[in-house]
């Protein structure tokens, strides 16, 4: 296809590395050096995305290199037991640390999407899930005894979908090229003014008017024309586009064809999540058949000149990478570092061309719609949030998985049918979403009230919620890419704050400071990320200000053990007598 | 220069801006400052330090990355906007290391030179003393980690001022930093020269021409003469070898 940049002059970039990676279970100076020849970039920028990205490392990780969720969900902790800790004893490993004969990390990533199927890992990137510390029992056996991954128990690799409420979207089935025949029997035009009648807005959590988004793009000065399918599915808590893509792909694909038939590309994109690689191989067969049926290719469906084929990039653990601005820098081969806007990315997109980026849901139901018709759609959902919504339900209920709803459900009625009936509070939207107690259970979902990507987590009774705002916390500032000083040195302090407060050694003051920290985050930051990141705190102190003030010390307490700062000096002098240390009564 | 077509409002004022400049082109043209760290006249704008905050039509946006729209109204200088750019400020003090007082740059570091300005008095945040690694490979030019804001200036200088592309920025979060483009990271190992923009752009005390430090005597440096709204309001358009740096 035309105008490659060079990050494809072989294969993308991030493949490149990633094979680098999985061979020489790291990015060693060499390698980078021989990739920034091989793709003629400055070596700095083969070393800053080396450093961005979680899953590529500069120093040697284990032949299994184990990395736990950390998610509320699908985290180590999400069982009441610290599974990362166990098997860190039972296979004496420091966590983050190689353990020195070179067999084994254990280590942690955020969410990877697994949220229904409980406590979960990525081996050697791909995921291993309903762990418990019987079955750890077994991994630490299977380790220790170097069995490959195809060879563990499949049920436990075999990540299947629970869907226990289908509407508008699940219910159907396209037919290969269906909805593109319609279009081109209709125009691209008319085609373009369905999708604006229809009021569909994009699924991916900002909710931006789809039709106008591309027809922004389509009116856009520009060479050539991409079309992006968000599948990087990022947020804790969602697993939503991880059904879509076992289960409607090929709609999917259709929708991203139907776009770049009215907004005229010929070059498409699905940016896959680096954790849901195992699912290349059926996304690949995906496209073949589509290329077989003449739906991708060249001259698709006899329509001379209508020529469009989609790559596929992963990712490789990065959540800034869903912002659909670092998700183009992502593919272009940089560091995932959002964009300044405007320019948006439908003028000055992919290579500075116009671009459409849009959440796989949203595609697919723009395939739907260009099959059904505007009016098929609008029979779902509010008059401001038309159609349906998947939800990706997981946490404290009986039935965790997947459900669609029509736009203006309550909250109240979700939580019921997932049994989750005497929930404390959810968090909708994952942790850059919503906080809700149950006073505002009767609030529903729709864009203008609560607005959600999917994610839905719910916390019972039992639940520390305090526990939960520190877990957030040390997400975002994990996860800030570390651009803009708001975002990068304040996530990190709210990091720091509840972490001192979970240590007993928060001051009356420090609701006050959150607030004031927590607004400077919100308000100031460069994207979304930062933008968002502040919202848990707001709404916990707001709404649950005991889980943060029952634990403040009403006395004066440092904020820092006094004996444990002066570990370094011990370390330095080699001593660790009862006298190097400092007689402390807490 | 195109002819003036529109104006926009900076706290009351009326400002004439032409097409395609930002709100701080405008402001800086016209007389008016806005507190930056990240932003020199001539190097593209990448609004990462958020100090220019302004309020345009009750949104906070980033004065040097914002385009300038006939008509806007801005809010600068107002005691809660300089609240929260003392407070990044002070957060950009509490993630690096800096000891002022023994500093070659006190007194020429800009931001010293804003903590004064916003009058921040104490650090406010807990420190995060965080390990931050030195070269002083190059035998002219030191370099300090521990003193980088993480503003991008030296990168953008020597990328296209320079031609030299010597710095990048690699990593995320806390763990950002510095880096330098040579197969062992060092400068040593780098064309750059101590008359390049990106060796005197540094606003702070990470990169250092050596044995310069102490020509200009304490009492007698850039922000001992002129507070950082004047010396900001006389920077002119960066080039190689700018005097004015
Ligand atoms: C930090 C951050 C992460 C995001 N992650 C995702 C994601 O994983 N998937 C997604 O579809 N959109 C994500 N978005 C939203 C995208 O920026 C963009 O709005 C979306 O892909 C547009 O598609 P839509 O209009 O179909 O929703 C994220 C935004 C931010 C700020
Ligand atoms: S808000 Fe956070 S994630 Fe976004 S640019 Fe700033 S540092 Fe990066
Ligand atoms: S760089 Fe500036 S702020 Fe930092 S120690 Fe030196 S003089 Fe102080």
């Amino acid at each position: 296809m035309m105008n490659r940049p060079s990050s494809f002059a072989h294969e993308h970039l991030l493949h490149r590395l990633y094979r680098i990676q999985q061979q020489c279970r790291h990015i060693p100076p060499q390698a980078m050096q021989q990739v920034a020849i091989d793709y003629q970039l400055p070596l700095s920028q083969v070393a800053a995305v080396v450093e961005f990205y979680a899953f590529f490392s500069t120093h040697p990780r284990g032949r299994f290199d184990l990395l736990f969720s950390n998610c509320t969900s699908c985290g180590y902790l999400a069982d009441g037991e610290n599974l990362l800790q166990i098997l860190c004893q039972q296979l004496q490993v420091i966590p983050g640390k190689t353990r020195a004969d070179g067999l084994v990390s254990i280590g942690e990533a955020s969410c990877i999407g697994t949220c229904d199927h409980g406590p979960s890992m990525l081996v050697n990137g791909f995921p291993v899930i309903g762990l418990n510390a019987v079955k750890l029992a077994q991994v630490a056996q299977l380790v220790a005894n170097e069995i490959p991954l195809p060879q563990w128990p499949a049920a436990w690799l075999e990540i299947s979908d629970t869907v226990y409420r289908r509407d508008l979207l699940l219910s159907e089935r396209l037919i290969p090229g269906s909805a593109l025949q319609h279009a081109l029997r209709s125009g691209a035009s008319e085609t373009l003014m369905i999708i604006q009648r229809s009021g569909l807005r994009g699924r991916g959590g900002a909710g931006f008017d789809t039709g106008k988004k591309w027809q922004l793009c389509r009116e856009a000065a520009g060479e050539t024309r991409y079309v992006v399918c968000n599948a990087d599915e990022g947020e804790p808590g969602t697993f939503k586009d991880r059904l879509l893509l076992h289960e409607q792909a090929g709609a999917m694909l259709e929708g991203m064809t139907l776009c770049a038939r009215i907004i005229g590309a010929q070059q498409g994109f699905v940016y896959l999540r680096g954790e849901y690689r195992y699912l290349l191989p059926h996304l690949q067969a995906e496209l073949e058949h589509r290329r077989k049926l003449n739906l991708l290719g060249v001259n698709i469906l006899g329509q001379i000149g209508f020529d469009f084929d989609i790559d596929i990039v992963i990712g490789a653990g990065a959540y800034i990478c869903g912002e659909e601005s670092a998700l183009i820098e992502s593919l272009e081969g940089k560091p995932g570092i959002p964009r300044i806007r405007p320019p948006f990315p439908v003028t000055h997109g992919y290579l500075a061309q116009p671009t459409v980026v849009n959440n796989i849901e949203t595609f697919i139901a723009a395939a739907q719609i260009a099959m059904h018709g505007a009016d098929w759609f609008k029979t779902s959902g509010t008059s401001t949030s038309s159609g349906s919504k998947l939800l990706s339900i997981s946490g404290d209920c009986e039935k965790p998985g997947i459900y669609e709803y029509p736009f203006g459900v309550t909250i109240r009625q979700v939580l019921g049918d997932c049994g989750a009936a005497d929930a404390q509070a959810v968090q909708i939207g994952g942790p850059a979403g919503t906080l809700l107690g149950a006073t505002e259970f009767e609030r529903t979902i729709a864009f203008d009230d609560v607005s959600t990507g999917g994610s839905v987590l719910i916390f019972g009774q039992s639940r520390d919620l305090f526990a939960i705002h520190r877990n957030f916390a040390h997400f975002f500032a994990h996860e800030s890419c570390g651009f803009c000083a708001p975002c990068r040195i304040g996530t990190q302090l709210l990091k720091n704050s509840l972490d001192t407060i979970a240590a007993n050694r928060g001051s009356v003051h420090a609701l006050e400071e959150l607030q004031q920290l927590g607004k400077i985050v919100k308000h100031q930051s460069h994207c979304g990320l930062g933008h968002t990141a502040a919202n848990h705190v707001l709404d916990g102190l707001r709404q649950f200000p005991q889980a943060f003030s029952d634990r403040l010390q009403p006395q004066f307490t440092a904020r820092f053990d006094l004996d444990q700062a002066l570990a370094d000096a011990r370390q330095v002098a080699h001593r660790d007598d009862a006298a190097a240390h400092l007689d402390q009564k807490r | 220069m195109t002819t003036v077509t529109d104006t926009l409002h900076i706290d009351g004022e009326e400002i004439p801006f032409t097409p395609g400049q930002t709100i701080m082109d405008a402001a800086l043209m016209a007389g008016q400052y806005i507190p930056h760290l990240c932003h020199y006249p001539g190097l593209p704008p990448r609004g990462n330090c958020r100090l220019c905050v302004v309020e345009a039509n009750n949104r906070s946006v980033a004065a040097c990355t914002t385009p300038a729209t006939p008509g806007l109204q801005i809010r600068s200088d107002t005691p809660e906007l300089n609240e929260i750019r003392k407070a990044i400020t002070q957060m950009l003090f509490v993630e690096g290391n800096h000891i002022c007082p023994s500093c070659e740059k006190t007194g020429n570091c800009k931001l010293q030179a804003m903590a004064y300005h916003l009058g921040m008095l104490d650090d406010h945040f807990p420190q995060f003393y965080q390990r931050r690694e030195i070269d002083a490979s190059h035998p002219e030019i030191l370099l300090d980690r521990s003193r980088c804001i993480l503003c991008d200036l030296c990168v953008r200088a020597s990328r296209d001022i320079d031609q030299k592309n010597v710095f990048a920025i690699a990593g995320r979060g806390t763990d950002a930093r510095l880096i330098v483009n040579s197969p062992n990271g060092k400068l040593a190992d780098t064309p750059i020269a101590i008359t390049d923009l990106a060796a005197r752009i540094c606003p702070v005390g990470a990169i250092l021409i050596k044995e310069q430090g102490y020509q200009v005597p304490i009492g007698q440096r850039i922000y001992d003469q002129n507070t950082i709204r004047e010396t900001g309001l006389m920077e002119t358009i960066a080039k190689k070898s700018d005097d004015e740096v």
